[in-house]
């Protein structure tokens, strides 16, 4: 039987880690680079930059509460608020709710003001796939803020037919 | 047009947040779905919700075909003063269903 010598194990075992943290380094680091933040479909952005126009969306203030994981699509609750102290000068104008994958990007638009007292708006909405839906609110002082949350959707809504 | 159910507080302490809810009865037909011969199914959807307290807006929502049927609306209004709060569903046919509910504000 012959004897590996002690040197030749820890250079196979050197060798292979280096040859692990290599690829680790060249597989896993891009992967992670691929999938940007804001990989929506150009219809989703479309509807953005039209709710938009040319401001910036910053992420905060708006709070978009979805289950996460959907049975049904035909009716999904929805619950957006927005921290805002909705006084005369500081308010919410209003929220726009946006999806990727549903024939319309639209979902719904909430025009809120002052009276309102609480920016807190729910409802319940159809999702036709496994998609992101993004709320948008537009404050009194003309900025925008955004929330967006993935959901994944068992049974497709739209798609049935009668039968 | 449907029939609406609303959930607004009999009374309130002035100045208070009061939660209220809306529902109303509606296919929200989407125009996306085709029927047992195939012949599209045309769309017919409540576009538009206002709320107005004592004849001022304090809440509206543009609808779209993604609401679900029967749609369901829960927001909030600060309780200035009694009165009455009127509800109003418009669809893409501009037929309107109004509902109203008074509030005691003291």
């Amino acid at each position: 039987m012959r004897i590996i010598p002690h040197h030749a194990t820890t250079t196979r075992r050197f060798f292979l880690t280096g040859v692990g943290s290599f690829v680790g380094s060249f597989g896993v680091a891009p992967a992670f680079i691929l999938r940007p933040a804001a990989a929506t479909p150009a219809s989703m952005a479309a509807a953005i930059h039209e709710v938009v126009g040319q401001a910036a969306v910053r992420q905060g203030k708006v709070k978009l509460d979805i289950p996460p994981l959907v049975e049904n699509g035909n009716a999904v609750s929805l619950t957006v608020s927005v921290d805002s102290p909705m006084t005369e000068s500081d308010y919410v104008k209003s929220v726009h709710i946006l999806n990727e994958k549903n024939p319309q990007s639209n979902v719904t638009i909430f025009h809120l003001g002052p009276r309102a007292g609480r920016a807190r708006v729910s409802t319940r909405i159809r999702l036709a796939n496994s998609q992101t839906v993004v709320a948008i609110a537009h404050l009194s002082d003309d900025s925008f803020w955004s929330d967006s949350v993935d959901v994944m959707v068992t049974l497709a809504a739209c798609l049935e037919d009668l039968r | 047009m449907a029939r609406a159910l609303i959930n607004v507080p009999r009374k309130a302490r002035r100045g208070e947040i009061v939660e209220i809810k809306t529902l109303v009865s509606h296919p929200m037909e989407t125009g996306y779905r085709r029927d047992n011969i195939g012949n599209p199914i045309p769309r017919d959807i409540i576009s538009r919700f206002v709320c107005m307290y004592n004849g001022t807006e304090v809440f509206r929502a543009d609808l779209f075909p993604a609401v679900a049927a029967n749609p369901f609306l829960s927001f909030f209004t600060v309780a200035t003063e009694s009165g009455t709060l009127e509800f109003q569903w418009t669809d893409d046919q501009d037929n309107t269903q109004t509902a109203s509910a008074s509030i005691e504000v003291e």
